[in-house]
């Protein structure tokens, strides 16, 4: 079985589309120096993710630096990355990879680019069961996350499974006061 | 078993010990019981914000985990069982340590004074100050015989602003062989198990988890013993190779070792999608 998504190998980059405050604005959302890469690519050496997306954690760091702004927030590997902190514990200049990848979905869900449309949409989900219950409800997740998708069928057997051992609940666990919790999502543009 | 004396701890389960991984919390529960201690929930808490919420909303993922920091009670232990929850609400307690305008917002948004001192704890480090052993009824090291390899998945890697806290590695290890139990050595103990892919992108995760499992196989080991309700479900779910290998929850394994709960085993086991029962029972555990 092939695994390899298309890892982007050579790419003509265009360096005419620079846009030369982007390093600066990753740097002040995120609280990472990201100029401190060395390029040594000990993140996409170690990141179990990275035969999912088109360009590895340094290679995105080297786009910011670049300010290639447009390719960056429209690649896969910003929302492929779950943040398991493998890369930013083998960095040699201990550089917040997870931190620097949450900013940037941020910003290509502000400007409305988003390459991994399943993606958001899990994590929406997930954002709304807790704003309606307080907690997270995996039966009410999976449901709005396929009604969605309008994919009813997939992964059907192991939902399955999950349900005859009792851990897909019918009903959630529930925080009481819930209008406490409701009102943290008020401002919030992108739930 | 003494039920009075209890030393009362603050305990944050996290939605999925509350749900899906019901027998991780009972197990969990009782063997503290066994220890000595009491588990109190943290009143009316609500979901740490998981993965999803510092994915595409930090504020929210601040304040989720705030509220919860800001229901602690200020002079106990807060007991943490899901190392991704963990991570938040450390992640948060530092923010706010270090950070004026956070602590502000915090105050501001809760009516209440931040406390610094507050010590978030995974259950880990209690169990690593305790000799396990002086609690099993006859000192038997019940888990002769036990080959096992020992799964942190993500916990033992953290952000660069955590990495001088207290580090797990090795932890499990070391206990579980305080009861005879043999740790095998193998690649994949810090691999991660893919956690919310799992649902956008299983077929990415299918093969990350197969590997996993062929390296416990490979280290021969019997079961794998992971820390994490996350882990566990996904090592669980999304294996699709014939041959399957018990997953255990470190809570559990400790609760057997130490000969506690016959009649609670059967509601945890039957929970499990590998059924760990025939291994169990072969070294007369079940």
């Amino acid at each position: 079985m092939n695994r390899r998504t298309e890892i982007k190998t050579t790419e003509i980059l265009d360096l005419n589309q620079m846009d030369s405050g982007f390093l600066a604005e990753v740097k002040r959302r995120s609280g990472v120096d990201i100029s401190l890469c060395w390029h040594c690519q000990s993140c996409a050496n170690g990141c179990p993710f990275v035969q999912a997306m088109d360009y590895p954690p340094n290679r995105v760091i080297r786009l910011v630096q670049l300010g290639l702004r447009k390719q960056v927030l429209e690649s896969s590997g910003i929302w492929v990355c779950v943040g398991c902190n493998t890369c930013s514990i083998q960095c040699p200049n201990s550089i917040d990879i997870p931190a620097v990848n949450d900013s940037l979905r941020q910003i290509a869900l502000e400007e409305g680019v988003v390459s991994e449309p399943n993606i958001l949409n899990f994590h929406r989900a997930v954002l709304q069961s807790i704003e309606r219950h307080g907690r997270s409800h995996k039966l009410e997740i999976m449901l709005r996350y396929k009604l969605k998708k309008h994919d009813w069928f997939s992964d059907m057997t192991v939902g399955l499974k999950m349900f005859a051992k009792r851990k897909l609940e019918l009903l959630p666990s529930r925080t009481k006061n819930i209008a406490e919790v409701r009102r943290l999502f008020e401002q919030k543009f992108t739930v | 078993m003494q039920k009075d004396n209890l030393t009362n701890l603050s305990y944050y389960p996290g939605c999925s010990l509350a749900t899906t991984a019901a027998e991780n919390n009972s197990s969990l529960i009782y063997l503290f019981r066994h220890l000595g201690f009491n588990l109190v929930e943290l009143n009316d808490w609500n979901c740490c914000g998981s993965s999803s919420a510092h994915s595409i909303d930090s504020n929210l993922a601040f304040d989720l985990a705030g509220r919860n920091l800001s229901l602690a009670p200020p002079d106990l232990p807060l007991l943490v069982a899901c190392p991704s929850c963990l991570l938040r609400l450390r992640q948060a307690h530092l923010h706010l340590k270090n950070d004026e305008t956070a602590r502000n917002r915090f105050e501001r948004t809760w009516g209440q004074p931040f406390n610094p001192k507050l010590e978030i704890l995974h259950f880990f480090e209690f169990l690593d100050q305790i000799d396990l052993l002086s609690f099993s009824k006859d000192h038997t090291l019940r888990l002769e015989g036990l080959k096992f390899v020992p799964y942190y998945g993500c916990m033992l890697a953290r952000p660069p602003i955590l990495r001088h806290e207290k580090n797990y590695f090795g932890l499990m290890e070391k206990i579980i062989s305080c009861f005879g139990a043999t740790p095998q050595k193998w690649s994949f103990s810090s691999r991660c198990c893919g956690t919310f892919l799992t649902v956008a992108r299983p077929e990415v995760v299918t093969p990350m988890v197969n590997e996993i499992i062929l390296g416990a196989k490979m280290a021969k080991a019997d079961c794998i013993v992971t820390a994490c309700a996350m882990c566990h479900m996904n090592l669980e779910v999304r294996c699709s190779l014939k041959e399957k290998i018990p997953i255990m929850h470190f809570s559990e394994i400790i609760s057997l070792a130490l000969g506690l709960g016959k009649s609670e085993y059967k509601g945890w086991f039957s929970r499990h999608l590998v059924d760990p029962k025939p291994l169990l029972k072969a070294l007369e555990l079940f």
